[in-house]
């Protein structure tokens, strides 16, 4: 188990109700852990329409999380 | 300022175009993206911009660093919004300059194409009657409209 720190941003913000939160977690990938959460949480996204940055910097689904790892699930993007 | 900034406050196009001031500069491209009162057939009254801001800089300034590599300019920056704006409002101030036009215009067009694409940026509609979407997140069985309160 470890401990990293989930950000929240927009529709996934809003559904599990917070903007940051400690997560202590079994899961190795950045990919587990949004399917960890979607199905704690209700998120209405799948996987697949979701991106991952870890520490500011997109990556992809199968980056491995590190212990403390800010990780941001980021919903499909509406910019402009 | 950042060279893609994020910022909460109105944006001043002459600010931004100043920013950009160059004696080698033959022409001056800008694009602004307005706030428009209508979606996909919905009246929208208001619309809310919310950033991942760092990342939405640095893959800003990325993007604006491919432009410069991909055709001739002398300078490029932008400004996108964040928070609830209104009709009319400007969201996004694209501006680029360079020794000739046909490198200008290009280059605006790659910046607001890529940034559309690319940026960790929301944006939700506020229509009439209250109902609100995040645009581009419906899942099955959900529409533009479906998050009514």
């Amino acid at each position: 188990m470890m401990r990293v720190n989930v950000q929240y941003f927009a529709i996934l913000r809003e559904q599990r109700g917070l903007t940051a939160e400690s997560v202590e977690t079994g899961r190795e990938t950045v990919s587990a852990l949004y399917d960890e959460l979607r199905a704690r949480h209700g998120f209405t996204l799948p996987g697949d329409r979701v991106r991952a940055a870890v520490n500011d910097t997109f990556v992809p689904a199968s980056q491995v999380l590190q212990p403390g790892d800010r990780v941001v699930f980021i919903p499909p993007v509406a910019g402009g | 300022m950042k060279p893609f900034a994020i910022s909460g406050e109105q944006i001043d196009v002459n600010v931004c175009a100043l920013r950009l001031a160059n004696e080698r500069a033959g022409a001056l491209v800008t694009f602004e993206g307005w706030v428009r009162n209508h979606n996909e057939g919905q009246q929208v009254g208001s619309l809310e911009y919310e950033a991942y801001v760092p990342l939405a800089e640095s893959e800003g300034a990325r993007i604006l660093a491919e432009a410069e590599e991909r055709f001739a300019l002398t300078g490029a920056a932008a400004v996108h919004r964040t928070g609830h704006l209104r009709i009319g409002e400007l969201a996004v101030w694209v501006g680029v300059t360079a020794e000739h036009r046909g490198a200008a215009f290009d280059a605006c067009r790659y910046i607001i194409d890529e940034a559309k694409a690319r940026l960790p940026i929301w944006k939700k509609e506020h229509y009439a009657g209250g109902a609100t979407a995040w645009i581009n997140c419906a899942t099955r069985g959900e529409h533009a409209g479906g998050s009514a309160p």
